[in-house]
């Protein structure tokens, strides 16, 4: 049987991270708070096996990840979209900055300009696949081969993933940019031939 | 291209690296996943190449931008329920054994 002392001393600390990216999955709090109870009991019940010095971040995260898709996706009963549009590289750059040298304000105030609100609703508008890759490198920071462990893919498709979802999301947060009137349509500069 | 060669840009012999390969790798370098002779060839372009400099401070500050907007707090009926829920799991298993 698990220590439940030592699980808790170095498991609960990763909550909040935790919380954060299971709300970004389920986009909703209900199945989100469900998320994580049921992934800190499989973690709970799995902690014998858990090999000391690895990282349990990684590893509580599998068990997230693994849960989302074999229980929430799945009870969708709806086909996942499992491809996002092609964007090209630096997508919100080439529209927001002035191109002309004159300086990062205008961009600055743009990104500065994004609430809390917008930007989790730009991860949220990702397929799956795209949205968990970005959440697990540009919210939680693990690296490619991290990434390809908790959610078993090959190195090569979490790259993929991951560049395709950010240039996506590129867009999507364009999109909020351009709703609040603070860009136009199309590049701001030359620059994007 | 990624954009316009400007001065200190687009030249260089044929080992350099030039705009399109920078951009091309930008996400690499920024995620700390290149080799260091490949990162060391990239933050040489990113010296001497304004635009794609800039380019790469933009996407630097995005991902600030991006994991910082992205923070819940956790709600303490959670905290509770999980710590429950454990203590729950512990006890069942211990009337197993």
């Amino acid at each position: 049987m698990a220590d439940r002392a030592e699980f808790a001393e170095l498991a609960m600390e990763h909550m909040p991270a935790l919380y954060t990216a299971a709300l970004r999955m389920t986009r909703n709090v209900a199945d989100a708070e469900d998320l994580v109870q049921e992934t800190y009991l499989k973690a709970y019940r799995g902690f014998g096996s858990f090999q000391e010095g690895t990282n349990l971040k990684a590893w509580l995260y599998r068990i997230l990840t693994n849960t989302y898709i074999n229980t929430y996706r799945a009870a969708k009963r709806r086909p996942e979209v499992s491809d996002v549009e092609d964007v090209e590289d630096l997508y919100l750059y080439h529209r927001l900055a002035p191109g002309d040298g004159s300086g990062r304000s205008a961009e600055e105030e743009v990104l500065e300009g994004f609430t809390d609100d917008e930007v989790k609703a730009a991860i949220e508008s990702l397929p799956d696949v795209f949205r968990i890759a970005v959440l697990l490198a540009d919210v939680e920071g693990f690296s490619y081969k991290e990434i390809a462990d908790i959610t078993d893919v090959p190195i090569g498709t979490v790259m993929s993933r991951i560049h395709r979802g950010r240039r996506a999301l590129q867009k999507a947060l364009h999109q909020f940019a351009q709703a609040r009137g603070l860009v136009g349509a199309g590049p701001a500069s030359p620059r994007s031939s | 291209m990624a954009h316009e060669g400007r001065d200190g840009c687009g030249g260089g012999s044929a080992f350099d690296v030039d705009c399109d390969e920078a951009v091309r790798q930008l996400y690499h370098f920024l995620d700390g996943e290149l080799t260091e002779e490949r990162r060391r060839e990239i933050a040489t372009h990113l010296d001497d190449c304004g635009p794609c400099a800039d380019a790469a401070g933009f996407e630097a500050e995005l991902r600030v931008v991006i994991s910082s907007r992205c923070k819940d707090r956790v709600p303490d009926s959670l905290i509770q329920r999980v710590a429950a829920a454990i203590a729950a799991e512990e006890d069942r298993q211990r009337s197993r054994s």
